[in-house]
């Protein structure tokens, strides 16, 4: 039996009616055609789904569609402003944090929840906030670099650029 | 041309031109792929790891509503068989069909298909589909496979021994006679799961006589061309395209049943077709790596110079040989099994064995990390027995400088190498003088450090095709490029190799923009279309893609140049030889400020009423490059570990590494190469491990129980380079895409046993879990009770 849901998905409210047991990632890859948004595995472990829901990095496989009734999602294709690139993806760029660029939308979204809490941030916490993401192809080093350098930017540019995450109610 | 007027991007950090895309989230993988009509397939896999097909019933699932067909293997055989492309002598080559017909060899083996409107649809028919299993009895293990009465898993071959492998050379018997010491040591290479974090997919159409298949594939090439011999369509109607993809690591080194299948259903159904793995699915049927088990011999004398090294190994190949299976075992190992060393005598018997389990064939490395591992575990083994410093065996044993090429005692010969100079910088980077008192202070706090070192030499290439064919590769090893230059100067690359994160976008432009002159950020880098290529490409595998693929490149943008250099030297009235292109400019030497435009000169090509005498108008150029020998990067890694002496948790605290790949093209994306080889290499020491119980049920099954190794797993890397050309090829290339995976794992496990080594552990099998290591501890007498 298709329920009705509005979930607002980067900045856009989506009326739909949809079945129950549809996976939040499922919406937004198959019902509103985000596929920027990946499936790595069936079990929560790669992190390649990760959105913002409400401002918090959720792993959008974990998660049913029905449930973001109401919520405010933000993707991969939502985090560029105008055309101009959230710091996180510009240092991703510059550290060649990425390689196949499959798992890079959802580290690139844990990192961007993580230091919206954290903006100073030490190694040893940004390895540990991304571990719930796995990446095959970098071993992590220049994701590390990544982030750590997407801090810097956002500390020194804090005010400049509204927070994504608090764009959207905690 | 004058060097110093012409910007070399060739060995510069050139920001990756894949990026924007990929970090946008517009990179189109082949699960995006979405089409109008499109049906969804599933299919239907064994739960029984050997069991004969009485009876399939599909009744039920026909019903279901969304259904459109339901098939057995029967229906499908129409798709032929599954292609191996290698032959070594004396190999029992197995029947392969993409669902199985008569019965299920492994579990997870296809036994029948539906296709639906949805997935869900798919799901639902698939579970009400009724299979008549008789089970059979299994074998998992290799060894046991081998011995009579094991159950057999290809009746029609009448034992499951795929193939023997025997390289011999020297004198194996007197040295044995003449050795001070022997070690013998059995070395289990322990069966992975590649965990490419894309999983295989496939999408399909079939309009006006035409296939499109968009595959998540290596070998797009390989692809088309069995998809056209198979489904009976000219190659010319068939095209194959490999979009973004999200890594492969030599899982998408395949031509595999989906393929066929999507392929056939499009045509069949009219409609098109797509199939996704699911991730549990994939460590089903998807291929696994290694899985090796050696019973090794060294013969040495006291001072530590090696004489002989004998060798006998069962490979496991899983229920069929897949595409590359049988050359990973053989080709790919036991001629680099002797590694940086000089070796007077060398025995190796290597073995294949089918299995009741999933197909084994190419992972990162792909038969070279079993080789380093095998040969630097008992360099260390030696060190242990005659208590000399595992760095000074290495050096003891070193192949020289000077003694390149060198042809080994297996019968390959090296290109080029010069091993002691990586030795000592890994070394003065990792601090290996000042070890011993990090061991000491670790032990104040009742743990146990250790430093492993590994010296690797890969081979990396995969040609000539002459030698390819003696070797038993049913394929060329060349690789093709081609240039277009447009008549408003704006320029196209099309290469045969297939990247799925390796930057050849960038690279590519990178080797083509030195030849012509102009920057990369004008030249566009095009792949993975079959439709679009230079005609045949062989693919991204085997480290071989700059070696051969960027090669060409190389060698396409030379011929373009060429030709630029002619029609500039006839429209500025000069000859060819004093005739400059650089900085998006032609010009006489000397005369710079009377240039023409890059785009001048390709517009007088196109408009072609002002050329030199007989010229052919328009300017690109393809070539088809096939390399003299294969190429052997090298290096040495290093790395310092220390365990939990009370839980067994290993930690690496320090990883440092000093590779030699030749030339690099842009040194950003070599060290990439090296940090993602790197972790996966220490996945397989510390965490990865592949596991079956006795009924063929792959217990760690999921990303749950297949630990992946994560950020906080892998420490940061120090990694430096020393660069030593070949002159294989005319750019002095080698290969780095599996390098850091091949040095690593014996880097990490030496590193862990050296730790242990004043408990009195000699050895432990990968992978060296916590578990495992606390209860060496706590047999060997230490640790907390």
């Amino acid at each position: 039996m298709p329920h009705a849901v509005a979930v607002t998905v980067n900045g856009t409210s989506y009326p739909r009616e949809i079945e129950p047991t549809l996976l939040l990632v499922e919406y937004l890859r198959e019902t509103l055609g985000l596929t920027g948004t990946h499936v790595g595995c069936d079990t929560s472990q790669c992190g390649a789904c990760t959105v913002l829901v409400d401002g918090r990095a959720t792993k959008a496989c974990t998660m049913l569609a029905v449930q973001a009734d109401g919520a405010e999602v933000i993707t991969i294709e939502g985090l560029a402003k105008n055309g101009d690139m959230h710091p996180i993806q510009r240092a991703f760029a510059k550290e060649h944090a990425l390689q196949c660029g499959f798992c890079t939308p959802g580290l690139m979204i844990t990192a961007v929840d993580f230091l919206e809490r954290n903006p100073s941030p030490s190694d040893a916490e940004i390895r540990h906030a991304i571990k719930g993401n796995l990446c095959r192809c970098t071993g992590y080093h220049n994701i590390v670099n990544a982030i750590r350098s997407a801090s810097a930017e956002m500390r020194q540019s804090a005010g400049a650029r509204p927070k994504v995450a608090a764009e959207v109610k905690r | 041309m004058t060097a110093s007027t012409t910007p070399t991007y060739i060995g510069a950090r050139v920001a990756r031109k894949e990026d924007p895309r990929l970090i946008t989230g517009e990179g189109t993988f082949t699960d995006d792929v979405t089409l109008p009509g499109m049906a969804y397939l599933t299919l239907v896999r064994s739960p029984h790891a050997h069991a004969r097909i009485r009876r399939i019933d599909t009744t039920a699932a026909k019903k279901e509503p969304g259904v459109v067909a339901v098939f057995t293997g029967k229906d499908l055989e129409a798709t032929g068989m599954l292609p191996v492309f290698i032959t070594v002598p004396s190999m029992s080559g197995s029947k392969h069909m993409p669902i199985a017909t008569d019965k299920a060899r492994y579990a997870g083996d296809a036994v029948a298909a539906v296709v639906a409107d949805s997935r869900e649809a798919a799901k639902r028919a698939a579970d009400l589909i009724a299979v008549d299993y008789e089970p059979l009895p299994i074998v998992v293990d290799a060894m046991k496979a081998l011995e009579p009465g094991a159950p057999i898993v290809h009746e029609e071959l009448g034992s499951n021994l795929v193939f023997t492998y025997p390289v011999k050379g020297g004198d194996i018997d007197k040295a044995f006679k003449d050795a001070e010491v022997k070690i013998s040591q059995r070395i289990v290479n322990q069966r992975l799961i590649p965990n490419a974090i894309e999983p295989r997919a496939v999408t399909a159409k079939f309009e006006a006589g035409e296939l499109t298949l968009w595959s998540t594939t290596q070998i797009p090439h390989f692809v088309q061309l069995i998809a056209a011999l198979n489904l009976g369509l000219g190659q010319n109607k068939v095209r194959v395209i490999a979009p973004e993809v999200g890594g492969g690591f030599g899982s998408k080194l395949q031509v595999y049943a989906e393929e066929l299948l999507v392929g056939f259903l499009a045509k069949t159904l009219g409609r098109p077709v797509k199939w996704t793995e699911e991730r549990r699915e994939g460590y089903l049927a998807t291929i696994h790596g290694r899985d090796h088990v050696s019973d090794v011999e060294l013969a040495a004398k006291r001072d530590g110079t090696i004489l002989g090294l004998r060798v006998r190994t069962v490979a496991n190949v899983g229920a069929y040989l897949q595409a590359f299976a049988p050359g990973i075992p053989t080709i790919l190992h036991v001629f680099i099994v002797p590694g940086a060393y000089r070796i007077p005598a060398f025995d190796y018997e290597m073995r294949g064995a089918y299995t009741n389990t999933t197909p084994v064939d190419a992972y990162r490395g792909a038969g070279r990390p079993e080789a380093a591992y095998l040969i630097e575990r008992m360099v260390d083994r030696l060190a242990d027995e005659i208590r000399m410093d595992p760095a000074e065996v290495r050096r003891k044993n070193f192949i020289a400088a000077d003694a390149f090429p060198f042809n080994t005692i297996s019968g390959i010969t090296y290109d080029s190498g010069n091993y002691e100079p990586a030795l000592d910088r890994a070394l003065a980077m990792a601090d290996y003088k000042g070890f011993e008192k990090r061991r000491a202070e670790a032990k104040t706090r009742g743990n146990y450090r250790g430093i492993g070192i590994s010296s690797y030499v890969e081979i990396c290439g995969l040609a000539p095709s002459k030698v390819n064919a003696a070797l038993g590769v049913g394929w060329g090893g060349y690789e093709s490029a081609r240039i277009r230059v447009h008549a408003t100067g704006s320029v196209q690359v099309f290469t045969g190799t297939s990247p799925h994160g390796q930057g050849h976008e960038t690279s590519w432009a990178q080797i083509a923009a030195d030849a012509l002159g102009i920057s990369p950020n004008d030249i566009e880098v095009r792949h993975g279309d079959t439709f679009e290529s230079p005609g045949m490409g062989v693919g991204t595998f085997g480290s071989r893609s700059l070696a051969v693929g960027g090669v060409a490149v190389h060698k396409a943008a030379e011929k373009v140049r060429e030709k630029v250099v002619q029609i500039g030297a006839h429209l500025l009235e000069a000859s060819p030889a004093d005739v400059v292109v650089a900085g998006g400019k032609v010009f006489v030497k000397g005369v710079p400020e009377k240039a023409k435009n890059f785009g001048d000169i390709s517009m007088a090509a196109y408009l072609a009423n002002n050329l030199p005498e007989g010229m052919e108008p328009g300017l690109e150029a393809t070539v088809y490059y096939d390399p003299p020998n294969f190429t052997f990067p090298f290096g040495t890694h290093i790395a310092e570990v220390e365990i939990d002496g009370e839980t067994g948790t290993v930690q690496i605290v320090k990883y440092s590494a000093c590779d030699d790949c030749g030339r690099q093209i842009n040194p950003m994306i070599v060290e990439g190469q090296l940090h993602g080889g790197i972790t996966q290499g220490i996945g397989q020491a510390l965490y990865e491990g592949a596991v079956y119980d006795s009924d063929g049920q792959l217990l760690s099954g999921s990303m749950m129980e297949y630990h992946v190794p994560t950020a906080e797993d892998v420490p940061p890397f120090d990694l430096d380079s020393t660069e030593t050309l070949t002159n294989t090829n005319p750019l002095g290339v080698k290969g780095i895409g599996e390098a850091g995976t091949i040095g690593s794992t014996p880097a990490a496990v030496n590193a862990v046993i050296d730790a242990l080594s004043p408990l009195g552990i000699k050895h432990l099998d990968m992978p060296l879990t916590p578990e495992k290591l606390w209860r060496a501890i706590r047999a060997s007498g230490e640790g907390r009770r």
